[in-house]
């Protein structure tokens, strides 16, 4: 057994993490800032967190992950870090000549109080900024939150810090597609398209962190929201905020501030969350769906109907981010499947009520934690197995010591490909879930089926 | 020396290339570090280069903290010491099974935490009312859920910063529950300029806490400690597999595939061989200092090298059996080898290779390519220090700065009861003086490496890619950040730090390992296909079946 120290009996534990089911702040914050055009992220503490973010992204995306960091050292962290991260700026934008260096803070920085905004006031003093360029900043502390919180504030200030009001109306609305792949942004911008919605999005990292192969390679793919894009989104008309944990303080901060009215959605997993991205653009934007959509849709529900049989009444465990797990949870509700445990490591006493109104009518007890572990997860498991197991890459060790079929889903997925190209969001994206989801169980179901049941139609 | 390009491979124009764009401090510095390899002598003098120093900030770097290298690189491969990650959850996360360390548990149910990730995941009002409370509780938690042996605490950044006492922690603890051994580590990542400092802590913390523990000795012949091999990809496997089938015995492991059983009678070892001098040579000076058990350097990365380390092994031990089994173990492993290799280099024959890993890897790895017919145009390490590079002789040379006075420095005393002397006086004389043992010797990776070849110490981003587009090499060695930069511009990229999810690629089964894995790396297809039909040359391929 690989996880052999995992007892049947649960004790109760106030300080002990064990097989977390989040990560920290800042490598959300990287995530979100390769998701403008030209920029480098650049992590402000030392240079571990730089490499640990760069090297778990880059093991995600199998792609280049590039980002600096300010090379703290005890007597940085003794006197402060400013002299620090304005040499890093002087050297990335004379080295490096990104558009956008978007740095966020680390535990280390954050502890010892050093004041980002003081800090790239005195670069642009000091002319260490050249002109057209910019300095973005998020503080993004590692003991609070998760990776998801990071990606927030990161989100939030690269609205915030570009946003302009011209006070021209534009016809455009701005689209924050919450912590999800390159594959799932690109595919909500396809919606968008066949929706015919004129958009904003933002952070987008598809084709950023998906780059193609050419045999040279480019420091700043093609990818990601632009500056100017990112300066317009003060005359957008509209915001839609997809996750509530990932989305929603970005949309607050642009309504404060230039009166953008928002709606927070659930991210467009499964076909509920879809139906109601969609019918919050015709309602928000002024749109029709065209029928293509409603083909789409059309498809999905008739692959589901076809195979209720296989998955009706199994049960599943689920862990990873709060605003997936939300969205996941109710699609595996409608497809008559029982979400047995679903646990999030990050914060959050609402996702708790959350995931319990939706599995209300659900005919099982189900467990919900926020600030769980796998640990935890797999403790309930022996008490009481599953038929499935959905998460990202650590939970392969439950998988092989249960013996229990694993979607991967999530982040980080280390050992697997295909997050970066196959989206999960949108009626395709559902369509794609269920084929993983029947394949495994259905394999499964062949595996372990005696020989004179076997079946050759299924 | 060329290339596939025929281009002829200018070390100083390379260079100059390198630094030509930074601000002209950072050039100033980085030249430093940028040096044209050349040996002189009899005693191979090669020039000075500057290393272990602090890293420019902004310059993008592949170097990471002291909390990797110790609790990473050196606790992490023992499996039944429960480590603690004392600090926001990030650190622990990320350590959490990425490094590739294979173990094997004795039983079934012998303990092994190696699966797991334990913190105390810190979180503001920790940080502000100070984690030592939290940190005591996840111990307790520890204990009633897991009963380990032992429990190692590694401190993160913020943990130095509010004052948190790992220590007293530990001794509290140690009180409360005899019969754990619990210790902790100030290894917080501000700590050194690399993980390098970390592997020091490390050392230090092993040391004081668990080295002789345990005075019964294995009852065996030829008891060697294996140290600075950490069984990534299960080279420590192989290694073991060597030493049994030619009359060694593994004592103990500095860290691959080890417990804690084993470090506590590491001082009962009649010898001491060094792997990865940079992370674990403190070690082998303690060991060596307080018990008296002398040490050397081995590589066990290429067939030769291999060869002639259990040769200097034979030689230590000058135990006629065992020089004669050593011996017909080598002829039995050698013909395999041969084999393989001389299928494979004719396909490898004149290619080049360029090397960026560690702190012993980037000079290792090129006695595997030297076996290929391969040229290391260009090498260097993340986190080594001048005696990694120029040899041990130049230790004395070295100027201890401000980032390296804070890691401490043991004083160590000869223990009087337990020091033995393994071979007379005479003896290690005969050894000390033999120069091509190298008793208590690294000779470093520069004297090994072609004359001519670019040394590169901490290599940036912007380095690596004037590199590539200069150079070209045939095959890029170095980690998960570099790879799929390198790969963009079609140049396969083997990671030596993970070695891909592959391996062995220590000892002879390894040698035959990588020598496959290079020459799949190098005639796959995939490369010469990366440009589509139309991207290769469309305007003459269109004007030229107009014309017709």
């Amino acid at each position: 057994m690989l996880l052999r120290h995992t007892p049947k009996e649960i004790k109760e534990r106030t300080a002990l993490r064990v097989n977390p089911a989040k990560t920290c702040q800042p490598v959300g914050a990287m995530y979100a800032s390769l998701g403008i055009n030209k920029c480098l992220p650049h992590s402000h503490g030392s240079q571990g967190c730089c490499a640990y973010h760069r090297s778990v992204l880059t093991r995600h995306y199998k792609d280049p992950i590039m980002a600096g960091t300010s090379s703290f050292t005890e007597g940085a962290s003794v006197f402060g870090g400013q002299a620090n991260l304005l040499q890093a700026i002087d050297n990335i934008f004379t080295i490096y000549e990104p558009d956008v260096i978007a740095v966020h803070s680390t535990c280390l920085s954050e502890t010892i109080g050093d004041d980002m905004n003081q800090i790239a006031a005195k670069a642009k003093e000091d002319g260490k900024i050249p002109e057209g360029k910019f300095v973005i900043h998020a503080s993004t502390p590692s003991y609070v939150g998760s990776h998801v919180t990071g990606f927030a504030n990161m989100t939030k200030s690269m609205a915030l810090q570009f946003a302009q009001k011209t006070g021209i109306k534009e016809d455009h609305v701005n689209v924050i597609p919450g912590y999800v792949e390159p594959s799932d942004m690109k595919e909500i911008k396809r919606l968008l398209k066949e929706m015919k919605v004129k958009n904003i999005m933002f952070p987008d990292t598809s084709h950023v962190v998906n780059a193609p192969m050419t045999g040279k390679y480019k420091m700043y793919p093609d990818g990601g929201v632009t500056v100017d894009e990112l300066m317009e989104t003060g005359d957008s008309s509209f915001t839609f905020a997809l996750g509530q944990w990932a989305s929603e303080d970005a949309a607050k901060g642009l309504d404060a501030k230039f009166s953008i009215p928002f709606d927070v959605l659930d991210l467009p997993i499964g076909y509920k969350a879809t139906d109601r991205f969609i019918e919050s653009l015709r309602k928000n934007a002024g749109v029709t769906v065209p029928d293509s959509i409603t083909v789409e849709r059309g498809q999905l529900m008739d692959v589901i109907a076809d195979m209720q049989q296989y998955l009706y009444q199994k049960k599943v465990a689920l862990v990873g981010d709060p605003d997936q797990m939300i969205a996941l949870t109710e699609f595996i509700v409608s497809l008559g499947m029982i979400p047995a445990y679903v646990i999030t490591g990050t914060p959050g006493k609402k996702f708790e009520e959350k995931i319990k109104q939706i599995t209300k009518d659900v005919p099982y007890e189900v467990k919900v934690k926020a600030e769980g572990d796998m640990f935890m997860l797999h403790q309930w498991i022996k008490n009481d197995p599953v038929d499935l197991l959905m998460g990202n890459t650590y939970l392969k060790y439950i998988a092989r010591d249960e013996d229990i079929p694993l979607v991967r889903f999530g982040f980080p997925i280390l050992d697997r490909i295909g997050h970066s190209y196959f989206p999960t969001v949108g009626y395709m994206g559902a369509l794609r879930l269920v084929e993983k989801i029947l394949e495994r169980l259905m394999d499964r179901y062949d595996r372990d089926i005696s020989e004179e049941k076997f079946e050759l139609v299924m | 020396m060329g290339n596939k390009n025929n281009k002829v491979f200018d070390p100083e124009f390379v260079k100059q290339e390198m630094i030509k764009k930074y601000p002209a401090k950072v050039a100033r510095k980085r030249a430093k570090g940028i040096v044209v390899n050349k040996i002189e002598g009899e005693d191979k003098v090669v020039p000075e280069i500057q290393a272990n120093v602090r890293t420019i900030p902004g310059i993008i770097t592949q170097r990471g903290c002291c909390y990797a290298g110790c609790k990473g690189v050196v606790l992490g491969p023992t499996r039944d010491i429960l480590n603690l990650t004392h600090g926001p959850i990030g650190c622990g996360f990320y350590s959490w099974l990425t490094r590739r360390n294979q173990t094997k548990p004795e039983t079934e149910t012998s303990e092994n935490y190696m699966p797991y990730c334990f913190s105390t995941d810190m979180q503001d009002e920790d940080i502000v009312f100070g984690g030592e409370k939290k940190l005591k509780q996840a111990i307790r938690e520890a204990m009633e859920i897991f009963k380990p042996k032992a429990i190692g605490i590694f401190s993160t950044c913020p943990v130095g910063l509010i004052g948190d006492d790992v220590h007293a922690v530990a001794r509290d603890m140690r009180e409360e529950f005899p019969g754990t051994n619990i210790f902790g580590f100030s290894c917080e990542g501000y700590k050194g300029v690399t993980q390098s400092a970390g592997h020091h802590i490390a050392n230090n913390e092993l040391y004081k806490h668990i080295i002789g523990e345990n005075d019964t000795p294995l009852d065996a012949k030829f008891k060697v400690n294996m140290l600075g091999e950490y069984n990534i990809g299960g080279d420590a496997f192989e290694i073991e597999r060597m030493f049994n089938e030619s009359g060694l015995t593994l004592n103990s492991s500095f860290s691959g595939n080890s417990s804690y059983d084993q470090f506590a009678r590491a001082h009962t070892a009649d010898l001491d061989v060094v792997m990865c001098h940079r992370s674990i040579n403190y070690m082998a000076e303690m060991l060596e200092a307080k018990f008296g058990i002398p040490w050397f350097k081995v590589n066990f990365i290429g067939a030769k090298d291999s060869a002639k380390s259990m040769r200097k092994i034979a030689k230590y031990f000058d135990d006629k059996e065992l020089t004669a089994k050593i011996e017909a173990f080598i002829e039995k492993e050698m013909a395999e080898v041969e084999k393989v290799r001389l299928d494979v280099i004719k396909r490898t024959e004149g290619k080049t290779a360029a090397l960026f890993v560690g702190g012993s890897r980037a000079h290792h790895y090129q006695e595997l390519f030297k076996e290929l017919g391969m040229k290391t145009i260009s090498s260097g390490y993340e986190f080594g220090h001048r005696d990694d590079y120029e040899g041990r002789k130049v230790l004395d040379t070295i100027k201890v700065d401000a980032d390296s006075r804070n890691i401490e420095e043991l004083t160590i005393e000869k223990d009087e009861a337990r020091y033995k002397a393994r071979k007379s006086e005479a003896e290690l004389d005969a050894l000390k003086s033999d120069k091509d043992f190298e008793m208590n010797d690294y000779v470093g990776l520069m004297p090994d490496s072609e004359e001519g070849s670019l040394i590169i110490d901490d290599i940036s981003h912007y380095e690596t890619e004037k590199l590539l587009e200069i150079c070209k090499p045939d095959i890029f060695c170095a980690g998960i950040k570099e790879k799929y930069v390198v790969q963009k511009w079609g140049v396969p990229l083997k990671q030596l730090h993970s070695y891909d999810y592959g391996g062995p690629y220590a000892g002879f089964k390894g040698a035959i390992n990588f020598y496959k894995e290079i020459d799949r790396m190098l005639s796959s297809k995939v490369w010469a296909d990366i440009k589509a039909p139309w991207e290769q040359s469309p305007e003459l391929v269109a004007k030229y079946a107009f014309n017709n």
